[in-house]
């Protein structure tokens, strides 16, 4: 119980298309996440799966059954809203009670429903209280239980940690994914959180503009990225672009030279030699060299961001690209400073023209 | 406020939720077969059904009713004059003297109505801005003070007509103290200038807490820190009422005055019970023009009384135009 | 005392006077006297007896004359403060006057007659509240009828607008549909038309609805005020929509929504529009009076405006049912005065 199909759906508000055609199979019991930039269309995605909005064109499939034209309330699912949506005239109690009252439960069966939804996320005691006498962390769990209540074939997540700080949605975070775990049925979780997406998902779907750019789990996500796009959006701090050239091409093997005199030997897909690329390297990837490595990338240190565990530098390099480096440890470095950042050769990532991946991975 | 506002809505809403939910089942059905749409048309309905009945169809009828002539009530048995009301109520060899006019108490009323805007709207916008500005200042029991000059606002017409008559009147207080004062007694409501001085008084005495109010809202919509910056600048008290208090004011006091035009062209109720028109005609406005030729007088000529009424309904047209527009600007002002 | 005296001389800047201080004490002072004076006075006129009220000149306090029974009079006997030839005063009951001679008997011994110059005597009065003032139009007048027909119409049109307005409301903040700006601009150019450009039309059609001389017809076309229709439009539309989205995935019906979801969150504004159509409809007269023609069905406002108008005034009655008229609107006044002002404030409700 759960599957989620989406075949080719599309979606158009007056003249502005939204979403181009959106194929995707979420499984039973997987934890989905979609993640982008504000108006990639992942929330609108959203809403039409949950049946609020319906699209323009495509189908929506529930467990082999085609909902497209049905109702939101008779499809299932349940929903966590960005706001919560708590009603706020309501108690807590009351709240949960009001989605299963509309389905005419038994009193016994709403009653014993809530209590043990109470129990399982800790507000019991919050249960006679009214949304407006609870803190962000407290909205949030009851927002979760309305929707844990109605026993939903899946959960619809809409951006739900956004309102909290910084230290509650990082705890938020491990009680979901302890949810996840422990009521086993599927989500759809919406972010433009990349940190969110890679601690949650078992898979996480990339948007732009209206167009899914990779789907897969994250550490695929992080290790493989498809095109240019996902590989900036996925990773902090941001992967390193350099621009550079294909010097030569023998069979796999491409030798590439970029930001003045670094070179690299990558195996690729694509290309030709003289062909313009970018070569990608995350910041974590890069370390301290000796300056005379003649392969490394040389650079001016411009700012120092000492965490303790780990050193951000922030880098220029003669021809103008900013670099980044995380360096493990405590590095003995100041603005001004002359350095050689070097990297190993199969952690690069190159992409062609149209922004495609080519770097051969294993 | 809100916990009362609450509390009183539960008490409210328990035993009507009871009855409305007994609705919901065919509403559900209405709502599956016609969507969104069909529920909105069904939340319009009763509205719009009784807006139609007693708003639109009544404006319609108006026009028929002015173009045909008789006595009579229902359309059918009325005969189509074209716009010889019209005529008959323009027709006016000099407008501004009544009596060389074919229907001079229709231009009586007129000139009667215009005189009354024109010295009630001046005097109720000082008195206004002046009460709202004193109100304004960091006064103790502001609010007793407002609620000193509100209360009026809430009497209705027939009330205020009654009070001032009872006041007014020969042997009134008024006369009383006037008298202790060393005077002679004045015929307040039986004098032509003194009745029309009471009616434009006693309107101002019932609806200035209205316009305070308004005004006193848009004062204390100005930032403070405005106030501040000015004081740092040594800036003259005077200076900053005209330069910083006024134009930010400006808005509110548009408001007032297209509010109090609207309302001032319509003058009736209090006028009406206050001096029933007189002496002779000297305080009958337009509206009880209308109400008397259409319902009241032996002359009794609804289709003169609905051609009366369209010519003041283009004014108030015109002047409500003109204060959606004030009240649009001044959201953009304000933003 | 002294935090009176404080209040009253206390200054803007502290210590000197300025011209302003002055103005403003001279405006609030003028304005307590004339905004609360006629007030005040038409409540103390109203408990005096009609004899008190030709007196001039007047009391502010109503008095009332002191009578004493005295044995071998038909009538009781109304008692004078008597100063006597020796200058001692003497509480005396008069039993007749004679040019300026009044022959008075002391009511503790009636026998003996005393001739009194009517200049050295005065009516004993005592303050006392004519209540029959009050009393008697309830019994004798149809008041209470007026009362009942009032409280009648002020509850149901109350009721219906706010059931009607609230669901237009709705309609035009939450949904979408082709029209919906029509509509807005019907209701917008209704704004325009005030009772009195359509008397006589609306007349004809209530008459044609056989609503003429009915109650019905006083309440129903009051009810659809655009004014109501805008102001919980623009409450309605501060309700976020994921809340009603949140509802509709609980299942509930568009129905649902409004009445367990929105209207309970419209609250404030519905209250606000509650005591403006409570004061309105409370306080309508004009169209009463056109639709009423049979005096059972006055409503408090006709009702005493027509008794005003007869021939032979009775002040004393009228006083005390303009008091009743009042109270209605001044308990409304004194226990919803935040709402109010918010309403006005905020909206310009009239």
């Amino acid at each position: 119980m759960g599957r989620i199909q989406l075949n080719d759906v599309k979606k158009r508000f007056g003249q502005v298309d939204v979403l181009h055609g959106i194929d995707l199979d979420v499984g039973e019991g997987e934890l989905v996440v979609f993640v982008g930039p504000s108006g990639c269309g992942k929330s609108t995605l959203l809403r039409l799966i949950s049946g609020l909005d319906r699209p323009s064109s495509g189908d929506i499939v529930i467990d082999g059954k085609d909902v497209t034209r049905v109702n939101a309330a008779d499809r299932g699912l349940a929903m966590v809203f960005q706001s919560y949506a708590l009603y706020p005239h309501m108690s807590v109690w009351q709240n949960m009670a009001f989605g299963l009252q509309n389905e005419h439960l038994p009193k016994s069966e709403i009653a014993s429903r809530i209590d043990e939804a109470a129990r399982m996320l800790e507000i019991t005691p919050l249960l006679q209280r009214r949304p407006g006498q609870l803190s962000g962390g407290q909205r949030q769990r009851v927002a979760i239980g309305r929707a844990i209540v109605r026993e939903p074939t899946a959960f619809l997540l809409d951006e739900p940690l956004s309102n909290l700080d910084a230290e509650l949605r990082v705890s938020m975070r491990a009680e979901l994914a302890a949810l996840h775990a422990r009521l086993g049925k599927t989500m759809i979780y919406v972010t433009h959180d990349q940190v969110e997406a890679m601690t949650l998902a078992s898979r996480i779907v990339v948007l732009r503009a209206g167009r899914i750019e990779q789907v897969d789990t994250p550490l695929a996500l992080y290790n493989t990225p498809q095109n240019r796009f996902v590989a900036g959006f996925i990773g902090a701090p941001t992967m390193n672009m350099l621009p550079g050239t294909i010097t030569a091409r023998a069979g796999d093997a491409a030798h590439l030279s970029f930001v003045g005199n670094a070179e690299a030997s990558v195996a690729v897909t694509a290309g030709a030699s003289g062909d313009a690329v970018m070569v990608g390297v995350r910041p974590q990837h890069m370390r301290l060299v000796d300056p005379s490595d003649a392969h490394a990338v040389h650079a001016t240190v411009s700012l120092v961001e000492a965490l303790g565990a780990e050193t951000v530098v922030h880098a220029n390099a003669p021809s103008g690209e900013t670099l980044l480096a995380v360096l493990s440890g405590q590095a003995a470095l100041q603005r001004g400073d002359a350095i050689a950042l070097g990297f190993d050769d199969q952690d690069l990532h190159v992409f062609d023209g149209n922004d495609r991946a080519i770097a051969a991975r294993a | 406020m809100t916990t009362l506002t609450k509390r009183v809505g539960a008490i409210a809403f328990a035993p009507i939720g009871k009855g409305l939910s007994l609705v919901d089942r065919p509403l559900r059905a209405w709502q599956k077969k016609t969507g969104h749409g069909g529920m909105a048309a069904f939340f319009l309905a009763p509205n719009l059904l009784i807006f139609g009945i007693f708003i639109i169809i009544p404006l319609i009828i108006n026009f028929m009713y002015s173009m045909t002539g008789g006595s009579a009530l229902f359309l059918a048995d009325r005969t189509f004059i074209g716009g010889d009301h019209y005529a008959r109520l323009l027709d006016c060899e000099d407008y501004t003297r009544t009596v060389t006019c074919k229907d001079d108490l229709f231009w009586n009323a007129v000139w009667n109505t215009g005189w009354f805007v024109i010295i009630q709207v001046a005097l109720m916008t000082v008195v206004a801005l002046i009460t709202a500005l004193i109100l304004n200042s960091d006064l103790r029991a502001r609010s007793f003070w407002r609620a000193v000059f509100f209360f009026p606002v809430l009497l209705s017409p027939v009330v205020v007509g009654l009070i001032w008559q009872w006041i007014l009147q020969r042997e009134g207080l008024l006369n009383f103290i006037v008298y202790e004062a060393g005077g002679e007694p004045v015929n307040w409501l039986t004098e032509r200038s003194w009745a029309f001085a009471a009616a434009v008084g006693v309107s101002i005495w019932a609806h200035v807490g209205f316009y305070a109010l308004i005004l006193l809202a848009g004062l204390q919509a100005i930032p403070k820190d405005l106030y501040e910056a000015a004081e740092m600048d040594g800036t003259r008290s005077t200076r900053v009422f005209f330069r910083i208090t006024l134009p930010l004011l400006m808005p509110n006091l548009l408001v007032v005055i297209v509010l109090s035009l609207i309302r001032a062209v319509q003058v009736f109720d209090e006028v009406y019970v206050l001096t029933g028109g007189g002496p002779g005609t000297s305080t009958m406005f337009l509206t009880q023009y209308i109400y008397e030729i259409g319902f009241a007088s032996l002359l009794r000529n609804p289709g003169l009384a609905a051609a009366a009424s369209i010519l003041m309904g283009a004014v108030l047209v015109v002047l409500t135009l003109m204060q959606l527009g004030l009240a649009r600007r001044g959201q953009k002002g304000s933003v | 005392m002294s935090r009176a005296v404080a209040f009253l001389t206390r200054r803007r800047g502290g210590d000197r006077w300025h011209w302003t201080d002055v103005f403003t004490f001279f405006w609030l002072g003028a304005g307590l006297i004339i905004m609360f004076g006629p007030a005040v006075w038409l409540v103390g006129s109203s408990f005096k007896t009609p004899g008190q009220l030709a007196e001039f000149p007047p009391t502010i306090l109503p008095y009332v004359e002191q009578v004493v029974e005295v044995e071998g009079f038909d009538k009781p006997l109304v008692l004078y403060d008597v100063t006597m030839e020796d200058g001692s005063v003497q509480r005396l009951a008069q039993v007749r006057r004679i040019g300026t001679t009044a022959q008075m008997i002391d009511p503790a011994a009636p026998d003996e007659v005393i001739r009194v110059n009517i200049r050295n005597r005065e009516v004993a009065r005592e303050i006392g509240f004519a209540t029959e003032n009050y009393a008697e139009p309830f019994q004798r007048l149809d008041f209470v009828r007026y009362l009942w027909n009032s409280v009648f119409v002020t509850v149901m049109a109350t009721f219906i607008t706010l059931f009607t307005n609230s669901m237009a409301a709705f309609a035009l903040s939450k949904y979408k549909f082709r029209g919906r700006s029509a509509v807005m601009l019907v209701i917008l150019a209704t704004l325009m038309v005030p009772l009195s450009v359509i008397l006589v039309p609306l007349y004809s059609v209530v008459s044609t609805l056989n609503l003429t001389n009915t109650l019905w017809g006083v309440i129903l076309p009051t009810v659809a005020t655009p004014t109501g229709v805008f102001l919980l439009r623009q409450y309605m539309l501060t309700i976020p929509d994921e809340l009603l989205d949140a509802a509709r995935m609980d299942k509930a019906s568009e129905w649902q929504i409004y009445w367990r979801i929105v209207l309970p969150l419209t609250a404030p504004a519905l209250a606000v529009l509650a005591i403006f159509s409570v004061v309105w409809r409370w306080n309508d007269f004009l169209w009463p009076l056109i639709v009423l023609s049979r005096q059972e069905l006055y409503t408090l406002q006709v009702g005493l405006y027509s008794f005003s108008g007869e021939l032979n005034v009775q002040w004393h009655f009228i006083l005390a049912m303009t008091v009743v008229t009042m109270i209605p609107v001044v308990i409304v006044f004194v226990f919803l005065q935040r709402f109010i002002t918010t309403g006005i404030a905020g909206a310009g409700l009239k």
